[in-house]
C-alpha cells in the first residue's frame, strides 16, 4: 500500500501513457526487488537448489570422485542401504540420540527458564553461566574435553574411584558410549532456555494470581497456565532441535575418533554419511543417504506441523475463548 | 542500567512482574532464597565443570593432568603447556591455525551479514512478482540439512581445482543465510514505513533508503547476526574437514582434531591449553556482546544448534 502511494506521489502519470507507465513502474519495481534479493537468489540457486537436484541425480549413480566413474545404477544405492548393516546401526544410533536428547534438552531448558524467571539477586549472572556451554558446546575443543572427561583415567572415573564406586571405560562400552554424546547435546540447552524465558516473561502475572485465588496449586498452575501458553515456543524449539538432532556430527566424530566406535554405537547418521562420501568416496551412496535424511526430516517436520493444531495454543485462541 | 548485578553480566532486558505472586516478605533469613542460591550455584558448578577442568588442566604439568584428575587447581601451575602447544605439529604453529580461523570467520561473517541484510530488505520492504514464492523457499531452506548439499558441492569444487583453498568455505556465504535473513527481516518489519515514505518524498531511491534509513536502524540486528555468524564459522568443523587437507590451511577446529588424535598424543596439557585458547575468542565475544545475543535468540530463536 505505502509503496504504491509513494510511486503515485513521485510520478503522477500523464493521461495518455498511463497504461505504459504503469507497466514500466511494475517492471522497475520487480527489477529493484530482484536486485535486492539477488545475493540470496544466487546462493539459493548455486548452493542449494542445484546441489540438491544434483544430489538427487547422483543418488542413482555410482559416482566416485577419485576415478570419475559414473554410471547409472538405478535404485541400487537405496537397495544397498536396506541391506547395509552399518546403515541400520547408524539409523538406530541417530534415533536413540534424537529421541532421548531432544526431549531431555527441552525439559532442562524449560525447568531452568522457570528457575531463572525470578528477580533474585544474581540471576543475570546465573543465566549467563548456564548459557555459556551452549556457545561452545558444538566446538571441537569441547568435544575433545568431553572425550577425556569420560576417558578411562578421566575425572568421572576419578570421582567414582574416590567414592569407592566401580569405574568403567565409558567410551569403550557400546551401552554407555552413546550417552556421553547425548549428555553433551543436553548440556547445550541454553538457546531453548532463553527462548522459553522470553515466553515466560510474556505470561501476565494476573493469570497466576487469579488461579491462586481459585485455589490452584503450583503444579496445577504450571499445567493449566504455563504449559499451554508456552506451546507455540515448545513447538518452535521442538522443530529446530529435532533437525539439529538428526544432523549432529562434530561431537560424534571427535568422541569416537571419526569411526563411530565402539561397535558403531556412536555412528550418527551424518558421521556415516561423511565416511561413505569423503572416506570411501562413494558419492552416489552418500547422496542417496543425504536424500533419505532429507525425506525423514521433511516427514518429521510435517508430522509436527500437522499435530500442532491438537496441542499448540495460540494467544488468539485463548482470547477468543475468554 | 542493571544496578548491582554487575553491568557486565546484564543478560536480560528490563524486569517484568514475576511469574509467581510474591505475597510474603519475611524479615528474617529467607530459607527459600538460601536454598535457591545454593542449588543454582551447585548445579551451575556441575554444568561448568568440564570447562573449568579444561582450563585447570591446561596449567598442570604433564604428569599432573591425569594423576590428580579430579582436582581443578594445579598443584604446580605452569605456562609450559601453552608454549609447547603453540608450537603445533608438523612444523606449523598454532599462530597459523588461528590466522586461518580468523580469516575464515571474519571474511565469512562480513559476507554473510551484508548479503543477508540486502536480501532481507528486499523480502521485507519491496513488492515484486514472485516474492511470496521465494520467501517460502527461503524459509524452507532453514530446515535443510547441510548434508544434502555437501556432496555435489564437493564434486564441483574439486573439479574446479578449488580443494585446499578457502573458496569452498567462503563462496557459499555470498548468498547470506536464511537464519539471518529471517532475523533481520523481523527487525526491518518493526521500522515504521512512514520513514521510508518520507525519504522517498525527499528523493531517495530504494538503494539510499536501504543504506541511509534502514541500515542505521537495524545495526543491533546486524551485530547480533555477526556474532552468531562468527560463532558458527569459528566452530565450523565439517566444511574445513572436507575441503582443507593441507595442514598449513587448517582452521583451529581441524587442527585441534589432528593435534588431539589419541594415537599420537603425549602431552595432554598442551591439548587442553590449545582447546582453552580456541574458546577464548568465543567467550570474548560473548562477554562483550551478550545483550545483543539474548535479543537475537529471543526474537528469532537463533542458534538453535
Amino acid at each position: 500500500m505505502a509503496s504504491v502511494s509513494r510511486d503515485i506521489a513521485l510520478r503522477a502519470p500523464s493521461r495518455s501513457g498511463a497504461a505504459a507507465s504503469a507497466r514500466r513502474r511494475a517492471l522497475r519495481r520487480n527489477l529493484t526487488g530482484y536486485l535486492f534479493i539477488a545475493p540470496w537468489l544466487f546462493g539459493f540457486l548455486a548452493f542449494t537448489l542445484i546441489p540438491i537436484t544434483a544430489s538427487a541425480a547422483l543418488a542413482f549413480t555410482n559416482f566416485n570422485v577419485l576415478s570419475s566413474n559414473l554410471s547409472f545404477v538405478g535404485a541400487n544405492n537405496f537397495a544397498t542401504m536396506l541391506s547395509d548393516q552399518r546403515f541400520w546401526r547408524a539409523v538406530r544410533a541417530t534415533l536413540l540420540f534424537a529421541f532421548v536428547s531432544v526431549p531431555l534438552k527441552l525439559a532442562f531448558a524449560l525447568a531452568l527458564a522457570m528457575v531463572f524467571n525470578s528477580f533474585r539477586r544474581g540471576v543475570y549472572a546465573y543465566r549467563a553461566a548456564y548459557y555459556a556451554p551452549s556457545i561452545v558446546g558444538a566446538s571441537v575443543a569441547v568435544a575433545v574435553v568431553w572425550r577425556e572427561m569420560f576417558g578411562k583415567q578421566g575425572p568421572l572415573n576419578g570421582m567414582l574411584a574416590a567414592f569407592g564406586l566401580p569405574t568403567t571405560a565409558w567410551l569403550g562400552d557400546p551401552a554407555t558410549a552413546p550417552w556421553s554424546v547425548i549428555l553433551l547435546a543436553v548440556w547445550e540447552f541454553g538457546s531453548p532456555m532463553l527462548i522459553f524465558l522470553a515466553g515466560l516473561r510474556q505470561i501476565p502475572s494476573e493469570f497466576y494470581e487469579a488461579a491462586a485465588i481459585d485455589g490452584a496449586g503450583a503444579l496445577r498452575r504450571f499445567l493449566a497456565i504455563t504449559i499451554p501458553l508456552l506451546t507455540p515456543l515448545i513447538f518452535f524449539n521442538l522443530v529446530l532441535q529435532m533437525i539439529f538432532g538428526f544432523t549432529v556430527f562434530t561431537s560424534a566424530f571427535i568422541i569416537s575418533g571419526g569411526t563411530g566406535a565402539p561397535l558403531d554405537s556412536v555412528l550418527l547418521y551424518s558421521l556415516y554419511l561423511y565416511q561413505k562420501g569423503f572416506k570411501d568416496f562413494q558419492m552416489g551412496y552418500a547422496a542417496a543417504m543425504a536424500w533419505a535424511l532429507l525425506l525423514v526430516i521433511g516427514c518429521c517436520t510435517a508430522l509436527i506441523f500437522r499435530s500442532a493444531r491438537f496441542w499448540v495454543h495460540y494467544e488468539t485462541d485463548a482470547e477468543a475463548a475468554r | 542500567m542493571t544496578g548491582s548485578d554487575g553491568a557486565s553480566l546484564a543478560l536480560a532486558p528490563k524486569p517484568t512482574p514475576p511469574m509467581w505472586p510474591l505475597t510474603r516478605r519475611p524479615r528474617r533469613v529467607d530459607w527459600r532464597t538460601v536454598i535457591y542460591h545454593t542449588l543454582v550455584i551447585a548445579f551451575g558448578f556441575v554444568m561448568l565443570y568440564p570447562l573449568l577442568w579444561m582450563i585447570g588442566s591446561s596449567f598442570k604439568p604433564p604428569d599432573e593432568v591425569f594423576s590428580t584428575v579430579t582436582s581443578l587447581i594445579p598443584r604446580h601451575p605452569t605456562l609450559e603447556n601453552y608454549v609447547q602447544g603453540w608450537a603445533g605439529f608438523g612444523g606449523i604453529s598454532f599462530a597459523t591455525f588461528f590466522r586461518n580461523s580468523l580469516i575464515y570467520s571474519v571474511v565469512g561473517t562480513i559476507l554473510v551479514v551484508s548479503a543477508s541484510a540486502v536480501s532481507a530488505y528486499g523480502f521485507a520492504r519491496l513488492r515484486f512478482a514472485g516474492r511470496q514464492v521465494f520467501f517460502v523457499l527461503m524459509l524452507l531452506t532453514l530446515m535443510l540439512p547441510i548434508q544434502v548439499q555437501v556432496v555435489p558441492e564437493y564434486i564441483v569444487f574439486s573439479k574446479l581445482g578449488l580443494l585446499n583453498t578457502f573458496w569452498p568455505l567462503l563462496l557459499p556465504r555470498v548468498g547470506g543465510q536464511a537464519f539471518f535473513i529471517f532475523m533481520i527481516m523481523q527487525f526491518i518489519r518493526g521500522i515504521p514505513r512512514e520513514l521510508d515514505d518520507a525519504a522517498a518524498i525527499d528523493g531517495c531511491g530504494e538503494v539510499s533508503i536501504f543504506w541511509r534509513i534502514i541500515v542505521p536502524l537495524i545495526s543491533p540486528a546486524l551485530v547480533t547476526a555477526a556474532i552468531f555468524s562468527f560463532y558458527f564459522t569459528w566452530g565450523d568443523f565439517l566444511s574445513p574437514l572436507i575441503y582443507l587437507n593441507d595442514p598449513r590451511l587448517y582452521t583451529i577446529s581441524v587442527a585441534l582434531r589432528t593435534f588431539s588424535d589419541p594415537a599420537g598424543v603425549t602431552n595432554w596439557g598442551a591439548i587442553f591449553a590449545m582447546a582453552t585458547l580456541a574458546l577464548v575468542p568465543v567467550f570474548g565475544v560473548f562477554i562483550l556482546f551478550q545483550r545483543y545475543l539474548v535479543h537475537g535468540i529471543s526474537t528469532a530463536g537463533l542458534a538453535g544448534r
